[in-house]
């Protein structure tokens, strides 16, 4: 079997990591495939993994109680997938989905969490790739909330002075 | 400057709230050219006048499109025009995308909502004239898929060789399976030579203002990222001042900048 080290540090997420590490996270990684429609994780189940993912487009989603999910974005090649796995109770707060076919790399969370808490400086490098992913998603998801596209310069108010 | 009357060739909804009307001069002559990024004043009668950018061909200067969205007195008059009825143009106005100084450059057209309106000309130019220049990325952002505008062309400039077409909605819906999410994220994938691209950037402002933090973080210098400024104006003549913004006129100076010029402006309120 060949080694997944070269696809680890190939990806954005790992993107300078050490060799150390990287062998680390190695022993914590596996490949795996989703076909179009296959889900990758589901609300309220257990989050046991997060995904790198190489190719293909994953919707993360919430379902709606009218049936179907109302997708909140979309992930592609080069995106990580899913942070539940850091934080207690380590449950997915989202659907994710295949859109297209998916190849991603998943790395085991209880294995890394077990890594980290041994490794405080591998957990906090970790820690600190991932808060800059939920910074940059939380700016976006702002943005979102704007309704940007439909604004003009009228359509925000500046704020009446003090 | 008097308007000059144009007749209305075609009208047809791009989406629920948006227009294209074709326009022809209604006098005999040859009308005036244009270059991607200038606009008109477009006079409805007994309405008013509003400042369109033009959103058609440039190599067809005598169809003049422009694209519109609903939101007042004068582009809800505009909206009710019909193939015959007669409008009042002044124009072309404004400063124009430098697609002269552009060339050689890989290009990147970023375009929110409307903005792929006053984006269109400088794409079909860049199209035309292909050989011109290098690669060419068009990353399109809309609030849901019923609101993209040219969804067809949007299409067709995928199939072209050497022109990636990215579109991305904020609100997907279940047949949808392009991407969801702001405009801007679809910019740290791409693969880009800062030295050798150009960005061409239209939309509210506040989506211009974080496409151009993006691009700068991908190292762009500011004066290879175009914006254009659409602030709300009256005479295009650099006179009455609606226009203004801290020192520049719009319709003068405007409406497309390099950041390198506007961006101090960019961040502040309207004055
Ligand atoms: C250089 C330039 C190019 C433009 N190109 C286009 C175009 O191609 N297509 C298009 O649909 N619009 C374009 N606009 C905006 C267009 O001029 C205005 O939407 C229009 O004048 C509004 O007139 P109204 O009488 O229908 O609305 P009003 O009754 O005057 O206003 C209705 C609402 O629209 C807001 N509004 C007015 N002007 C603007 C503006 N410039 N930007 C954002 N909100 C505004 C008002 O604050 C108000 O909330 C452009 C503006 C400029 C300056």
């Amino acid at each position: 079997m060949t080694s997944l080290e070269p696809v680890l540090r190939q990806h954005p997420f790992f993107a300078g990591l050490d060799d150390a590490a990287l062998t680390l996270l190695t022993g914590c990684a596996r490949n795996v495939r989703f076909a179009p429609g296959q889900p990758l994780a589901r609300e309220g189940r257990s989050a046991d993994v997060f995904y790198l993912l190489r190719t293909g487009r994953a919707a993360l989603g919430i379902p709606s109680p009218r049936g179907g999910t109302i997708t909140i974005e979309t992930l592609d090649a080069g995106d990580v997938i899913g942070w539940s796995w850091l934080f207690p109770p380590h449950l997915w707060q989202f659907d994710v989905t295949a859109v297209s076919e998916v190849h991603a790399l998943a790395l085991d969370g209880l294995c890394l969490r077990g890594k980290c808490e041994a490794d405080p400086r591998l957990g906090y490098d970790l820690m600190k790739r991932f808060s800059r992913v939920m910074a940059a998603r939380l700016a976006a998801t702002r943005l979102q909330l704007l309704d940007l596209y439909r604004a003009g310069p009228h359509d925000f108010p500046s704020p009446e002075p003090p | 400057m008097m308007p000059i009357p144009w007749r209305v060739a075609e009208r047809w909804d791009e989406t629920a709230d948006t227009f294209t009307v074709a326009l022809e001069p209604s006098r005999p002559g040859e009308p005036p050219g244009f270059k991607p990024g200038q606009f008109n004043m477009l006079y409805a009668f007994g309405a008013g006048e509003s400042a369109l950018s033009i959103s058609g061909d440039p190599s067809l200067p005598g169809r003049r499109l422009h694209t519109v969205r609903k939101v007042g007195t004068v582009t809800s008059a505009l909206a009710r025009l019909r193939p015959g009825d007669q409008v009042g143009l002044r124009g072309p106005f404004g400063t124009s995308w430098p697609m002269t100084d552009l060339k050689g450059r890989d290009l990147i057209f970023v375009a929110g909502g409307i903005g792929l309106a006053p984006l269109r000309p400088a794409i079909y130019h860049a199209l035309r004239f292909r050989a011109d220049y290098g690669s060419i990325r068009i990353l399109v952002g809309a609030r849901s898929p019923a609101d993209l505008l040219y969804a067809a062309e949007l299409a067709n400039w995928q199939e072209i060789p050497g022109v990636f077409r990215e579109v991305t909605v904020d609100r997907g819906t279940a047949a949808w399976n392009g991407h969801v999410g702001v405009v801007t994220k679809l910019i740290p994938p791409l693969p880009l030579d800062p030295g050798n691209s150009a960005a061409l950037i239209c939309g509210p402002e506040i989506m211009m203002r974080y496409t151009a933090t993006a691009l700068r973080e991908k190292g762009l210098p500011a004066a290879a990222i175009h914006v254009t400024m659409e602030r709300n104006m009256k005479c295009a003549l650099a006179h009455c001042g609606h226009c203004q913004i801290g020192p520049h006129f719009i319709c003068r100076e405007g409406p497309v900048y390099p950041l390198d010029r506007i961006a101090f402006w960019l961040t502040q309120r309207e004055v």
